[in-house]
């Protein structure tokens, strides 16, 4: 079985920010081709006036009061950071 | 050809909070970097979300405040797109369900004159909903920094309708927009602390076409003149490429505004597709009349309102209603001074002149204030009972500014009173110079009037020039019909 | 029977304790040795903390001597999959991603265990990221099943199953997503819990697919399964979907509760490619209930057959938001051939994803795009809905349900190469996420080439006390969980 027409690789990888060799995509887009061909079978179910299911047990308004509590010591905060200076976290230089 | 622009205004105002939106670790502004942080603001591994109950609080009295319709049932979405500044790479957002659809933005703009009211309209809007603030990015030479302690902020996304065809519109709608955020205690609205950000969508079209023309986004308008300044050089940018001969492109442009230009944003950013779902982590928010009741009861007065009540009600003119109605406390306190004196006109012009003034010259807030209402009210009856004179009455008031001292203190201590206090020192200064002018007194005798202003040169002399004339002259005359 | 305290129950270690015949100290000494006499050939585990646990135990005997044990957990020591976080403990989710991550802080689940006295002890292999069936998907190697080490212990928690099947552990924690806890299990022969979706706080858990995830015990016993489950279980104000509910005692609930119950089989679940040992056992099982004076009644779930692809619709698209945290800025893996800012998330990613994680970010980002949102996530949240109410509706008529837990034994490492092949691995246990349902697999007997058979019970929601009494009647009459691979 292949990938969908419309199973644009490229753009999805590059959507989901994945930098994929072209051996990866080749295998990736059989791949996923054979599990989106057998979720095509979705299609056949009558939904017509069902709601989804958001949360298998859905309830409103969960929320705390606006009190604040001690969050993360900047080492604890920084202390994965693979590159920190002056307390911050360190990444290429983004051009806005 | 004339050119009408259309311009639609998208505002992100910070909802003021204690804690973050979704996690309970402080808000602020000016901490060292990364000191506001926790699991949830950092996205690490297994954090989850909680949200913030002051800020739907505050978010639903904004759309009270603006005539919103406040949906009765709403959702969390996430959009997704990497930056460095979104910790999770998505940002939480509200998408197909806005918590606030419809309402308008009440703005005035100038009048023909400073003390003429100008002409008012009502902005449509299109919807508010709220999201989390992002981290904020330092960039260096060769590096960019993140600090995070911005990210998780709480924030409002106010989006006009396109409807504002001018940039004193536009001017006009952010400074209304602001003092009701203001007046609603739901945002400072700082924007030197990013408290309130804007982005303009300006597209321009010939007059009498309907359909709207390529908009361009106009970004970094930090300034509420800057806003104006911007959208007035965008329009003329805009009309000056078609009459070239041009077409708008559409664009995102970012506005300088120490030089007044804009250049165009290369969009590096791939093809947006912002894969929007409901976010799994959060529960859905019902909103009941009971709630929105709760907090209508909260909802003040809007400045428009509040002017055309002090115009009606207190007979102010409208330079002075402007004075005072934009800053809630200064229009409060206005309102207990002038119960307290009985002279709303003569109460507002201390406030607005005096008052004001020496605020300003000290650089306080009215908060700090020594001089209360009733200070202000006891200084006007001072005046309105001639017990104090209007120069008099002016050193007065500085002096209660600096000392916090009631006005009548002042008078007493500084020797500022129009009269002696005691009734009778003046009676026996008239006494004493009627005496000493048997002349005056017998022409005043014998029906010549004017005779009477021969006895108040020395009685003011004695008076060291601080006498009250009124009272100088009914003393007078109640002495010459009896003598 | 064995005597080995590594191979006792907690119930019989909590008793042993408080008799004072054996200390935490000895007892976390035993698991430690008995950790390392194996380790090499089951290998369940990321990485351990001996001296911390060591540490935890001498706390928890010293609690003891003065009175104040905290109960059946104090002093026994209790595994953790690798994606729950445990504060200056690694967390890696087995990810070369998170390869060097620490935790600055502690999931609930890990607060709770410590205020019971639980000793924290290891972090336990796991397919990368909990996507997988089989802890093939793991950046430090698989793991081995422990009853066969050439097969693999299911997954995704298959090292949390085969520590405890191999004594590294008196019970151990997992998360289950679409069957992560009851499969390994059931492949490795012990006791899996996945609770009702709400009942155990996620804070902390490393997310797969939010609305899907619990985590949940393996345990030798099901009254041990109700021991720690009583532990972790709960309403937490930091976990929006975690649900206000009373929590009973489990323990004393599971031997207060008596049959006979009402059972039904749902006939979906035992059709095509269900292995015929496995069918045996488990209508041996039904048989055991029907013999015990229960009603047996087959039941019918019509959307079973939708019940993967409305999985994998689901569950890669809240996956592929989940994992885009996963960027190498704050922590993780960062690419060090990165040209800027856009290259460093593309190659990090890159760098730091396993296949089966980058597959599953792949199909989750597709199902969401511009377009595709609709016929997609959508529609399967609505055919979700139609798969919860075929749950609800049997239980109008029934207490619980029967089914087999996976529907073949441990099979080879490396054998299932085709990801299709391995989806298939999850077809009993998808529904009861779904439908956020508590689900427990029980060992019920084993194949003719000696690889252990679960049996799985469905309860309703939040009832976990009935569907532990259910299973614990069931295991007090058969003699399954005294019998340990022979390694
Ligand atoms: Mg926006
Ligand atoms: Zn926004």
């Amino acid at each position: 079985m292949s990938a969908p027409a419309d199973l644009n690789i490229d753009h999805v990888a590059t959507l989901a920010r994945l930098a994929l060799t072209p051996e990866e995509k080749a295998k990736f887009a059989q791949q996923i081709g054979d599990v989106l061909h057998h979720i095509e079978q979705l299609k056949k179910v009558d939904v017509s006036g069902v709601e989804p299911t958001a949360h298998a047990a859905p309830v409103f308004n969960v929320w705390a009061d606006d009190v604040s509590k001690p969050g993360l010591s900047v080492e604890a905060a920084l202390k994965n950071a693979p590159a920190q200076r002056d307390h911050m976290v360190v990444v290429p230089k983004v051009v806005e | 050809m004339n050119y009408e622009a259309v311009i639609g205004l998208e505002v992100h105002v910070q909802v003021k909070t204690r804690s973050k939106i979704f996690t309970r670790v402080s808000t602020g502004y000016g901490y060292e970097p990364n000191t506001l942080t926790d699991p949830v603001v950092l996205a690490l591994p297994g954090a989850l979300p909680v949200m913030n109950k002051a800020a739907l609080d505050a978010i639903i009295k904004a759309g009270l405040l603006l005539g919103c319709e406040i949906a009765p049932v709403c959702k969390w979405d996430r959009k997704q797109y990497f930056y460095p500044d979104s910790p999770k790479n998505y940002q939480i957002s509200q998408y197909d369900q806005p918590i606030c659809l419809g309402g308008t933005v009440e703005i005035e703009l100038p009048g023909s004159a400073r003390n003429v009211m100008g002409e008012h309209k009502k902005i449509p809007l299109t919807r508010i909903h709220l999201e989390e603030d992002v981290g904020k990015l330092n960039h260096g030479a060769n590096d960019s920094l993140v600090d995070y302690n911005r990210a998780g902020t709480p924030l409002m996304e106010i989006v006009s309708d396109p409807a504002m065809h001018t940039a004193e519109e536009a001017y006009a709608y952010l400074t209304s927009l602001r003092a009701t955020m203001i007046y609603g205690g739901i945002s400072d609205c700082d924007m030197e602390k990013g408290q309130l950000r804007c982005d303009a969508n300006i597209s321009i079209r010939p007059v009498g076409e309907t359909k709207l023309g390529v908009k361009v986004e106009l970004k970094n308008l930090n300034s509420i003149s800057y806003v104006r300044d911007g959208i007035a050089h965008e329009i003329k940018r805009q009309i000056g490429v078609l009459e070239r001969g041009g077409i708008i492109v559409q664009e995102t442009r970012d506005y300088d505004g120490m030089t007044g230009t804009s250049q165009s944003l290369r969009s590096k950013e791939m093809a947006h597709d912002y894969r929007y779902f409901p976010d799994p982590d959060l529960m859905p928010v019902k909103v009941d009349e009971a709630w929105k009741d709760k907090l209508r009861a909260e909802c003040p007065e809007l400045p428009f309102d509040k002017q055309r009540r002090f115009l009606a009600d207190y007979q102010l003119p409208y330079t002075l209603t402007s004075a005072l109605v934009w800053d809630h406390a200064l229009a409060d306190y206005f309102e207990a001074a002038a119960k307290l004196s009985g002279k709303p006109q003569a109460t507002g012009n201390w406030i607005v002149n005096d008052l004001l003034r020496e605020l300003g010259a000290a650089k306080l807030g009215l908060a700090d204030s020594r001089v209360a209402p009733a200070h202000i009210a006891a200084l006007v009856k001072l005046v309105d009972s001639g017990t104090v004179l209007t120069n008099a009455a002016k050193e007065i008031f500085v002096e209660m500014f600096a000392t916090g001292d009631q006005p009548d203190a002042v008078a007493e201590r500084k020797g500022l009173n129009a009269a002696p206090t005691d009734s009778n020192g003046l009676e026996q200064w008239c006494r004493d110079a009627i005496a000493a002018n048997p002349k005056a007194l017998a022409e005043f005798k014998s029906g010549k009037d004017s005779a009477i202003n021969a006895f108040k040169g020395p009685i003011m002399k004695a008076a060291k020039g601080k006498a009250n004339p009124k009272l100088v002259d009914e003393t007078l005359r109640k002495l010459l019909a009896s003598s | 029977m064995t005597s080995e305290p590594f191979y006792q129950t907690i119930a019989q270690l909590a008793a042993a304790l408080d008799a004072k015949r054996l200390s935490s100290v000895d007892l976390t000494k035993a698991v430690i040795a008995r950790t390392k006499a194996v380790e090499g050939r089951v290998h369940a585990f990321n990485s351990f903390d001996e001296t911390d646990a060591l540490a935890q135990a001498s706390s928890s005997d010293a609690r003891r001597a003065a009175g104040q044990a905290r109960g059946a957990l104090d002093g026994i020591p209790i595994g953790f999959k690798d994606v729950i976080a445990v504060t200056g403990q690694p967390l890696t989710a087995s990810s070369k991603m998170l390869a060097n991550f620490v935790s600055p802080y502690d999931a609930t689940v890990t607060t709770k265990l410590k205020n019971a006295g639980a000793v924290v002890w290891g972090r336990l292999n796991m397919d990368e990221f909990a996507m997988g069936s089989s802890t093939e998907n793991s950046a430090n190697g698989p793991t081995s099943n422990p009853w066969d080490l050439t097969r693999v212990p299911g997954g995704s928690s298959g090292g949390s199953a085969a520590a405890l099947a191999a004594g590294e552990a008196i019970a151990t924690l997992g998360s289950d997503t679409g069957g992560s806890i009851r499969q390994p299990a059931a492949l490795c022969g012990v006791v899996g819990l996945k609770p009702t979706y709400g009942l155990v706080s996620r804070f902390g858990l490393i997310a797969f697919a939010s609305s899907l995830d619990q985590i949940g015990p393996f345990a030798r016993t099901v009254e041990d399964a109700a021991i720690v489950l009583g532990a972790i279980a709960g309403y937490d104000e930091r976990d929006s979907t975690s649900f206000q509910t009373e929590i009973p005692d489990y323990r004393v609930d599971l031997k207060q509760r008596q049959g006979p119950w009402k059972l039904g089989i749902p006939k979906e679940y035992f059709g095509e490619g269900l292995d015929p040992e496995i069918a045996a056992a488990v209508e041996r099982t039904i048989a055991f209930y029907k013999g015990q004076g229960c009603e047996i009644k087959e039941v019918s779930l019509p959307h079973t057959q939708y019940c993967l692809d409305t999985y994998y619709v689901i569950a890669t698209a809240e996956a592929s938001s989940n994992l885009a945290r996963y960027d190498g800025i704050r922590y993780g893996h960062r690419s060090q051939n990165a040209s800027d800012i856009v290259d460093l998330y593309f190659k990090s990613r890159a760098e730091g994803f396993g296949a089966e994680v980058k597959r599953r970010i792949i199909l989750g980002t597709y199902v969401l795009s511009s377009g595709y949102y609709d016929a997609y996530y959508l529609r399967a949240q609505k055919v979700r809905t139609l798969i919860r109410n075929d749950f609800l509706a049997t239980f109008r008529d029934v207490d619980a349900l029967i089914t087999p837990t996976s529907p073949m034994p441990a099979f080879k490492i490396g054998e299932k190469a085709d990801p299709l092949a391995l989806y298939l691995c999850d077809i009993y246990t998808i529904g009861v996420n779904l439908a956020g349902l508590p689900g427990i697999s029980v060992p019920c007997g084993f194949t003719k080439s000696g690889l252990p058979i679960g049996a799985q019970l469905i309860g309703q929601p939040f009832r976990e006390s009935e569907l532990l009494a259910i299973a614990h009647a069931y295991e007090q009459a058969h003699d399954w969980k005294n019998k340990f691979p022979a390694l």
